[in-house]
């Protein structure tokens, strides 16, 4: 029946059937819509989306140790905040303070799934809501806007090279996450943590120091996407960033991580995140058309029902792989 | 033979604290509100309390449930928005022409549950038909769900004045909030459900270990299918509650967090999340820990973002104690 499909295209499909997508929408939107190529829109898109990208790279790594962090989106909002607070004393002071933030409360994370051995899921929902109290707490429930002229802003705002900053930090972040997963003994570990992780330790590697690492590398990406947040719309914002956990987490499983830990790639991560964001930039496009009017509430709809197509997927091809083996 | 039973009895403390932690917790709380709190154990403040504290109760009792067999609910919140978007379209007949008004409110207490319980079955469908883990297959209905709702109603709040329905979320019976008699009818049902039914055992065996409940004859999936419709017709009476006290549907706002805030009583409640536990009781108990935890901040003048930092640190607490005293 299906026979013809061998196990190998399977396999490709399976993890780069992210990336042909990710084309086949780019393609689509290059030749439906006359300005999507433009400059403007490119850089506006990566501008916004290479905050969601950091947010997805920790979230990879700590679903591939077959954890979770659901307290990202509230760290996003702390660091927006804290960095906007810090912005009068320059771009430097702004990012150490949303970094320190992240840091934080990463290492609390971290603390309390290795020590207290509670559930990463338990533990970082605790901390999504004492980061987002913390926030309001700060930001005195209203947003803190930034200081326009000690140029805090640039790190959101300004291009280098012809690229935006955050696209920069974004990219460099990928590149260090990918050599981190694939060629050092730390990625080897991470993988090794969320395929048994009770093998791991009894093999004398150091799953407990990795775990944690793992949470505060999280907290630190999701700390400097504040840091653009706040630099890119002027000002901290203690209620932005709910439910980005919940995109993250999508981004990741779209790109091809499984849930369960152990298996996972840094590059299909940042196509997943692209993927979902472009669903956005399209919507936007082919409301311009004037065709149909859709809302930006469909967006979620749509997100969710590509998350849906996605998971079922790999259900299927999950589900063959086993029939195969058997 | 005296240390053994010395250590006996200190791990008879530690099991106590964790079998028995919440409750403790929940009695030791009111005392000290009693103690410190003006007007605590006021007709008022009770009320107060229990009409916040009610939706999450009844919400958490569904995820008790789903979490008793080791799934996890995250679209709860998306549906109460989905039950409360529907629920005024249906009763200003917008939906559909409605005979009376009174038929039309009886439709709109019935179909919009039922609604949430076919998005519940959809869930279900998902994890056991496809083999996907629970907390992605109903990553789907939290994204789309509310989406749903929203677009339903172009993300509009509608205002609405119907007396008739919202008797479920303003009406008093003998002084008594019609939600909180909802909310323990509900309990009762549900603890009575696991104590004394079969379904209850099934539930039970299916979180504790699912290949060996196959292996025993248990309907493994047809149970899941169920903890996940009643979750989403938990949620959908939920969101009518909501929607009556606030004399209004706003897609946007209603049930937002409550997935959260659910999982955060059940755990507090003692009930683990890798399943095979389900304590009714203790979700009650776990709710109204933080419930009464963020009263008593406010009441003393600690601002709301503060109390959620308490909450947190409270949530953690509460669970270390649990793995402390299942280790002992």
């Amino acid at each position: 029946m299906r026979q013809g499909l061998s196990a190998r295209t399977l396999v490709v499909f399976g993890r780069y059937g992210v990336v042909f997508a990710l084309v086949l929408l780019f393609a689509f939107g290059a030749l439906r819509y006359d300005n999507f190529l433009g400059v403007f829109n490119l850089l506006t898109f990566l501008r916004y989306n290479s905050m969601f990208a950091l947010v997805g790279l920790g979230m990879a790594f700590t679903i591939m140790t077959g954890g979770i962090d659901l307290s990202v989106g509230a760290v996003v909002a702390l660091g927006s905040v804290v960095s906007a607070m810090a912005s009068p004393y320059g771009l430097w002071a702004g990012l150490l303070a949303g970094v320190a933030a992240g840091l934080v409360v990463g290492v609390i994370n971290g603390l309390v799934i290795v020590r207290l051995n509670i559930m990463p899921f338990i533990a970082t929902l605790a901390l999504m809501l004492a980061a987002r109290g913390t926030a309001l707490l700060f930001a005195g429930n209203q947003s803190v806007p930034v200081s326009y002229d000690s140029g805090f802003m640039s790190i959101g705002t300004d291009d280098l090279f012809g690229f935006p900053i955050p696209a920069w930090i974004a990219l460099g972040a990928y590149a260090a996450g990918s050599v981190l997963l694939n060629f050092t003994s730390f990625g080897r570990i991470v993988l090794a943590i969320g395929g048994n992780e009770d093998a791991t330790r009894l093999m004398g590697l150091p799953a407990d120091r990795v775990k944690f690492l793992v949470y505060v590398l999280s907290g630190v990406l999701a700390g400097i996407a504040g840091v653009i947040l706040a630099a890119q719309f002027g000002a901290g914002q203690p209620i932005e960033g709910n439910g980005w956990e919940l995109f993250a987490i999508s981004a990741v499983v779209v790109g091809g991580t499984l849930l369960t830990g152990g298996e996972g790639s840094v590059g299909t991560t940042l196509a997943g995140v692209l993927l979902l964001g472009l669903i956005f930039n399209i919507l936007n496009f082919e409301n311009g058309l004037g065709w149909i009017s859709l809302s930006a509430y469909w967006q979620s709809v749509i997100r969710g029902l590509f998350l849906l197509g996605v998971v079922v997927l790999q259900a299927k091809l999950a589900a063959q792989g086993r029939t195969r083996t058997a | 033979m005296s240390e053994q039973a010395l250590s006996r009895r200190t791990v008879d403390i530690r099991s106590l604290l964790a079998r028995h932690g919440a409750l403790i917790a929940l009695l030791v709380l009111v005392a000290g509100n009693m103690a410190l709190t003006p007007h605590f154990l006021s007709w008022q403040t009770m009320s107060v309390n229990l009409t916040q504290v009610t939706t999450i109760i009844i919400v958490a009792v569904g995820m008790t449930l789903v979490i008793a067999t080791g799934g996890i609910d995250l679209s709860v919140g998306a549906l109460m928005a989905i039950a409360g978007a529907f629920a005024p379209l249906i009763f200003e007949g917008k939906l559909f022409p409605v005979p009376s008004v009174l038929a039309g409110v009886g439709i709109a207490f019935v179909l919009p549950v039922l609604i949430a319980g076919l998005c519940g079955w959809f869930n279900g469908y998902l994890i056991t038909h496809f083999r996907i883990q629970p907390m992605i297959a109903t990553l789907v209905l939290f994204t789309a769900g509310r989406g749903v709702a929203q677009v339903m109603t172009n993300g509009n709040l509608q205002a609405f004045r119907m007396p008739a329905f919202q008797v479920i979320g303003l009406g008093k019976v003998f002084g008594v909030p019609v939600q909180v008699i909802l909310m323990i009818l509900i309990v009762w049902a549900a603890a009575w459900t696991m104590r004394r039914t079969r379904f209850g055992r099934e539930v039970l065996a299916v979180g504790g270990n699912q290949r060996a409940a196959r292996l025993a004859g248990v309907p493994v999936d047809h149970t899941i299918r169920r903890v996940y419709i009643i979750s989403g017709l938990c949620s959908g009476i939920a969101g009518l509650i909501v929607i009556s006290i606030n004399s209004s549907a706003d897609a946007n706002v209603v049930g937002l967090g409550s997935e959260f805030d659910a999982i955060a009583a059940v755990t507090v409640g003692g009930t683990r999340l890798s399943g095979g536990v389900a304590s009714m009781t203790g979700t009650v108990i776990g709710a109204l820990i933080i419930q009464i935890v963020r009263y008593m901040l406010l009441a003393n003048g600690v601002p709301d973002s503060a109390a959620m930092v308490v909450k947190a640190g409270l949530i953690i607490l509460a669970v270390a104690l649990q793995t402390q005293g299942q280790r002992a």
